[in-house]
């Protein structure tokens, strides 16, 4: 490492922290400001209004609103600038865009109408990218979410309950290109006259099988890479379940055990009710993570070996066959998916701010 | 969250005169019972033995590495640092020479967590305690895109930067023409970005908490919402500052995707999770780099992670769900 090398780098993050600094430094001055001159100008009609008001005595009062009420519209600007600018042009205004490249060709130059649409379910490779989406989506949520429920159970007040936690909510740390890297490892593969280095391998080895490429092999590599997503996501699911979990009121509990269930029903019938809404926003959470999966297929298989899913496959599409269009209308299709969760989690966040 | 009591005794105390033993007991027993146990140690080894195996290799030579299972280090202990010095200092370009990486990573975060942060916590009290028309249209929408999948937003935040803006010919705004290290304002950009919906959900959740008697009395004295906002609301929003502090700290040093897009793959800006994918990519079998490599990359956030664990745990639990 030549120092010479870094020295630029740092400088950029002494200009990032600077510019940081003016800028909500100055947002909050300005904040200051603008207040203090809605006061003055205030003050200024209320000193014109009561200087006409000693000719018109006896006139209505000015309509005085409670302090608490006032509409704060211009003000409240000011607080919401920074995010309602970077929103629009991050996130909205982009997202527009993409959809209407999505109707257009790979440089974008020509209107194609519904063509890139056709072209993603009439080829057999992307009809499997979605097919493989779609496992990915049905299994990560199912065996996360289980794993992480029956884990919390099972540890809910054991003695070693924290450590116990920690250990598998700890890939949750972990970068998935890391997690990757881990698991690939894991699966490493050498041929049968020497000895394996990969863990898997090895046991297979050991139960009498021949050594395997796993990840070369579909539709077993899917399942493998399905596997590390799993290791990083029932962490999540294992550690929201267990806060519910322990925000059952003892009461209803207690009750359950004086009528005599056995713990089988109290998971059926106590536990699991009491949890519901715990294990929906475990589960759409982990649903909608696993859709946009890409960091795990690129690092291990790179889509290859029939392993493609729409994410990586929209990345190869936009940003390396330069396929503009194609890649546009993966990601439109993934938005696509998401848009019944969207609706329901608004849905449901109006219910709850009504009450 | 905290309404449990005090947890009744565990099994192991049941000897002691109380409560006889009832049907309670019996259950608490029958879930503490050998196969509970049994079940979550398997668990927990298996979700544990390929970060330790990963771990230990990092700390093998390399012909061992590639010839032998981690699991006979055991029986046959050599240890070295060399993997470590190599790939982090190493001078050939094939050696990884992640110290340089390691940097930009650090250079991309600090930034990508700072910006959304402070912006977020302003639009979250704008949302949650002031007064003016369309405000829950607007935390509505807010909370909507954290749902939209980052994939949307790709392609024309790129052209953005690298095309500028042009309106039937008229050009709205210029090109950036970022090169090398200006690089890193583009994946702020973006990270702030993205960030800022997950931020802001996060943030009202906590701020709208806040006893609103507080909120008035500051106000019927005279406060002005800047004035309430600094003295009042920051200090007390701390813990869920620091929550979606650490949460954004993992998801940007974890980043892949944005990073690879917005910073491109060269040495000036690319961060480890870019280099690492290379790496694994292209030197497929030298795993003497690939184990001390990903070790590198893990090691900062499970500090951070391990150390913050109840912050983290308590943003979790307020519910973000990342687009």
């Amino acid at each position: 490492m030549e120092f010479a090398d870094e020295a630029p780098k740092l400088l950029m993050l002494l200009y990032g922290l600077i510019a940081f600094a003016v800028v909500v430094g100055g947002l909050l001055v300005l904040l200051d400001v603008v207040p203090n001159w809605f006061a003055r100008r205030r003050e200024a009609a209320l000193v014109a209004a009561s200087a006409e008001g000693s000719a018109v005595a006896a006139g209505p009062r000015p309509r005085r609103r409670s302090v608490v009420n006032r509409p704060e519209g211009v003000l409240a600007l000011f607080f919401l600038l920074p995010t309602l600018l970077l929103l629009a042009i991050g996130l909205v205004v982009p997202a527009v865009r993409t959809t209407v490249l999505s109707f257009m060709d790979g440089g974008s130059d020509n209107w194609v109408g519904l063509a890139n649409y056709k072209w993603m379910f009439a080829q057999d490779e992307i009809l499997g990218i979605l097919t493989n989406t779609l496992i990915w989506v049905v299994l990560v949520p199912l065996v996360a979410t289980t794993i992480g429920l029956v884990y919390a159970v099972l540890v809910d007040r054991a003695r070693f309950e924290s450590a116990a936690k920690a250990l598998i909510f700890m890939p949750m740390a972990i970068s998935f290109v890391g997690a990757s890297i881990i698991w690939k490892f894991v699966y490493a593969y050498r041929s049968g006259e020497y000895d394996q280095i990969g863990l898997l391998n090895q046991v297979w080895v050991m139960v009498g099988g021949e050594p395997q490429q796993w990840l070369n092999n579909p539709p077993l590599n899917t399942l493998l890479l399905i596997v590390i997503m799993i290791w990083i996501q029932a962490g999540f699911a294992m550690v929201v379940l267990s806060a519910a979990i322990k925000a059952i009121p003892n009461d209803v509990v207690e009750a359950a055990r004086l009528d005599g269930v056995n713990p089988w029903q109290m998971f059926w019938q106590i536990t699991l009710p009491s949890i519901r809404p715990a294990l929906i926003v475990v589960v759409v959470t982990v649903s909608i993570a696993t859709l946009k999966v890409f960091d795990i297929v690129r690092t291990t298989t790179n889509g290859n070996f029939d392993t493609g899913v729409i994410a990586n496959e929209m990345y190869n599409q936009a940003f390396r066959f330069g396929q503009t269009g194609q890649g546009s209308a993966l990601a439109v299709f993934l938005f696509v998916l998401v848009i019944p969760i969207v609706i329901y989690q608004v849905r449901s966040l109006r219910k709850q701010r009504e009450v | 969250m905290m309404t449990t009591t005090t947890p009744p005794a565990p099994a192991g105390t049941e000897s002691v005169p109380g409560p006889p033993v009832t049907r309670a007991a019996r259950v608490r027993r029958r879930l503490n019972s050998p196969i509970a146990t049994g079940a979550s140690i398997l668990i927990a080894v298996l979700w544990t033995v390929p970060t330790f195996g990963l771990f230990v290799s990092s700390f093998r030579p390399e012909d061992e590495i590639k010839t032998t299972g981690w699991w006979t280090a055991f029986s046959n202990p050599q240890f070295t640092l060399q993997n470590y010095q190599e790939v982090l200092f190493g001078r050939s370009a094939s050696s990884g020479q992640l110290a340089g990486y390691f940097i930009n990573s650090l250079v991309i975060t600090i930034p990508s967590v700072l910006f959304p942060l402070a912006f977020a916590a302003l639009a979250a009290y704008a949302l949650a305690w002031m007064n003016f028309k369309g405000r829950d249209w607007i935390y509505i929408a807010v909370f909507a895109l954290q749902i939209v999948p980052l994939q949307m937003a790709l392609v024309p935040l790129l052209s953005f930067f690298s095309e500028g803006v042009s309106l039937g010919g008229i050009e709205l705004m210029p090109a950036w023409n970022l090169d090398d290290e200006e690089k890193f304002v583009q994946v702020w950009f973006a990270h702030t970005c993205f960030a800022l919906p997950v931020a802001v959900f996060l943030l009202h959740n906590f701020i709208s908490q806040l006893p609103k008697d507080l909120m008035e009395a500051a106000r019927v004295d005279g406060a002005t919402h800047p004035k309430i906002f600094r003295s009042i609301v920051l200090p007390l929003i701390v813990p869920a500052l620091a929550a979606f502090g650490i949460f954004q700290f993992l998801w940007v040093w974890n980043d892949l995707l944005v990073a690879l897009i917005f910073a491109g793959g060269g040495s000036e800006t690319a961060p480890l999770t870019v280099r690492l994918a290379e790496l694994a990519g292209t030197r497929a079998n030298e795993w003497q780099r690939l184990t001390s490599g990903a070790f590198i990359s893990i090691v900062v956030p499970l500090i951070v992670f391990l150390s913050l664990q109840r912050f983290f745990v308590r943003g979790l639990l307020a519910g973000g769900v990342k687009g």
